[in-house]
């Protein structure tokens, strides 16, 4: 059998601060689009600026009917109406993106393999000796 | 584990084995009809009537393929914590930490979600009858009044589940066959006049992938009852699979009396679409079903999600992964009663910070990264322990195309979350990887090795 790790015991106040370390860095992430200027609105293209009518916003009768049954009108249906998106493809924004994802999963399962070996001689034994 | 002293000895406290596939069922789409009741329609948004229904069957084929693994390697590693452990006897320590940690932030941000759509909701009624009410009071209590019923144990819970995940089932359909037309009545839904052609093109089909996966967010969740089930290798395929063709013709029901009700612009970012087209048949009944039916979703939603990241975070203190003191079980209602707290104040901050758009994209990615997870699991799965080497609840058919598929159809969904949420994407795995060296650095330490191994199989192939 292999020597087994012992981890040392870790105190309570070093727990909590563990907890909270990782609630930290979601709070951030979760803020660092709005810091950082890029936010759900950076697909979106600038409203048209049209008259507002059924007509002008492309809206047939039967759309007409249920629009107003919803409670709204040619001017309260207008912003839902123009707001578009643009969806554009950055050939550097992207190949970051992709290469950001690939490496994470690179690094996880190099490391993870290498952890998965010591658990695997712990549990079963330096490779070539008996299984557990 | 915690452990409890009786006459001085202590005695070891496990979950309760009392839950049947219906449970499985309860929870699997429990979590996930609400994104029949709200979420899906933002993929009209983006891509139009069509391409929501495209990403509709789209991502609903992912979904088979991750329903179909899942099942197979569930049913095999029968534990909670579902994935989690998966990751731990497959892939190794940092996968499983990363794993469990898209368990936790997914459900946690779902939930967080599913309140706040029960206060808009209870505050857009009010204002239907011209009274103004604080959506926030009401998001507390639903989540506080869940947190109660998952401490007191988990067969009640889901139970309760069951019951009303049903009503929110059979109210789409009453809905259905009150506005199709189907036996004998006028079909109120009027698709000629309001689908319109594709306002994007194509990129917005692929665009809208991203809210295509809240027609099934969350059915993977089943897997987190493993332990706490009777026989696993029948209940989990059964439960899952089941829940996956429920959500198949759910979302699909959902789709056809939405769009044949209401123009597609204000579809693209309606809160509660169902209601909104039960409202616009001109029925009361329908209206009241429909807002019973969208609460009742909600709530089963945010119960769920409760039900599992709390086991998801159980698992990983049990482990080390995270501190151990929230690895207790509960000595009379033998729940993971610390997890549960402590994911309850963390639930309600993430409702009340404003970034609503992010917890969600939060939610989505961390479902998307544990999916990928799954494809190149389910490869090394069978790779370290060929079919026969142990005994396997359920086999999935046609290994690997199930895998091929859901890989091509992941890298496709990042794509679609690039093109809509590019910045978020890239904090949320900046998040991910900071994370991960925390774990190496400082958490790993405190990780027992050989414990992590703790199913009964040989020595995997090649180590």
């Amino acid at each position: 059998m292999a020597k087994v790790y012992q981890p040392p015991v870790q105190k309570g106040f070093g727990q909590f601060i563990d907890s909270m370390v990782l609630l930290v860095l979601v709070y951030l992430s979760l803020l660092a689009p709005l810091v950082l200027g890029g936010t759900a609105s950076e697909a979106e293209a600038d409203i048209a600026d049209t008259a507002a009518t059924w007509q002008a916003l492309e809206q047939n009768e039967t759309m007409q009917a249920q629009w107003e049954k919803l409670g709204y009108t040619p001017e309260t249906a207008e912003p839902i109406v123009t707001k578009k998106f643009h969806y554009e493809v950055e050939p550097v924004s992207l190949g970051i993106t992709v290469a950001v994802i690939v490496a994470y999963f690179f690094f996880m399962l190099k490391v993870s393999d290498r952890e998965y070996r010591e658990v695997i001689n712990e549990r079963f034994g330096p490779r070539g000796r008996t299984e557990a | 584990m915690t452990t409890a002293t009786e006459a001085g000895k202590p005695e070891k406290i496990a979950l309760l084995k009392v839950l049947g596939p219906v449970h499985v069922w309860a929870l699997g789409v429990g979590i996930v009809l609400v994104g029949e009741y709200m979420g899906w329609n933002f993929s009209v948004a983006k891509g139009g009537a069509y391409g929501a229904l495209i990403a509709c069957w789209v991502i609903g084929l992912l979904y088979t393929c991750v329903a179909m693994i899942d099942s197979e390697v569930t049913s095999t590693v029968a534990a909670a914590g579902g994935q989690y452990t998966q990751a731990k006897h497959i892939i190794g320590p940092l996968m499983a930490f990363n794993v469990g940690l898209y368990l936790v932030m997914a459900y946690t941000m779902l939930e967080a979600a599913d309140a706040l759509v029960v206060g808009d909701l209870l505050k857009a009624v009010a204002a239907q009858y011209g009274a103004e009410l604080d959506p926030r009071p009401f998001v507390v209590l639903t989540i506080a009044f869940l947190a109660w019923l998952n401490y007191r144990g988990v067969f009640m819970t889901l139970t309760v589940n069951f019951v009303i995940t049903a009503f929110a089932v059979i109210a789409i359909l009453v809905l259905f066959f009150s506005t199709a037309g189907v036996g004998g009545g006028e079909s109120l839904l009027r698709h000629s006049e309001l689908l319109t052609d594709l306002p994007y093109g194509w990129i917005g089909v692929l665009a809208s992938l991203q809210f295509g996966m809240w027609y099934y967010l969350g059915i993977e969740g089943t897997c987190q009852a493993a332990e706490e089930v009777r026989s696993a290798g029948r209940s989990i395929p059964l439960g899952t699979m089941g829940g996956m063709i429920t959500l198949l013709v759910a979302a699909s029901l959902t789709w056809y009396m939405c769009t044949g009700l209401i123009p597609w612009e204000y579809l693209g970012q309606a809160t509660t679409p169902l209601y909104d087209a039960a409202r616009l048949t001109g029925s009361v009944q329908l209206e009241v079903t429909l807002f019973i039916g969208t609460m009742f979703a909600a709530i089963a939603s945010a119960n769920g999600c409760i039900n599992d990241a709390s086991r998801a975070w159980f698992s990983m203190a049990r482990d080390r992964y995270m501190p151990q003191w929230f690895g207790a079980v509960h000595p009379r209602y033998r729940t993971p009663y610390r997890s549960i707290l402590f994911l309850i104040p963390i639930a309600v901050s993430f409702a009340f910070t404003g970034l609503l758009d992010q917890v969600i994209t939060f939610s989505i990615l961390s479902g998307l990264l544990g999916y990928t997870f799954m494809s190149f699991n389910i490869v090394r799965f069978r790779r370290l322990w060929p079919l026969g080497s142990i005994e396997r609840g359920y086999v999935h058919p046609y290994h690997p195309l199930p895998a091929i598929v859901l890989g091509l159809l992941c890298s496709a969904t990042y794509f679609a979350t690039y093109l809509g949420y590019g910045t978020s994407l890239l904090s949320i795995m900046a998040f991910y990887i900071l994370a991960s060296l925390w774990f190496v650095v400082r958490r790993y330490p405190y990780v027992k090795r050989g414990e992590q191994f703790t199913m009964p199989w040989p020595r995997p192939k090649g180590y």
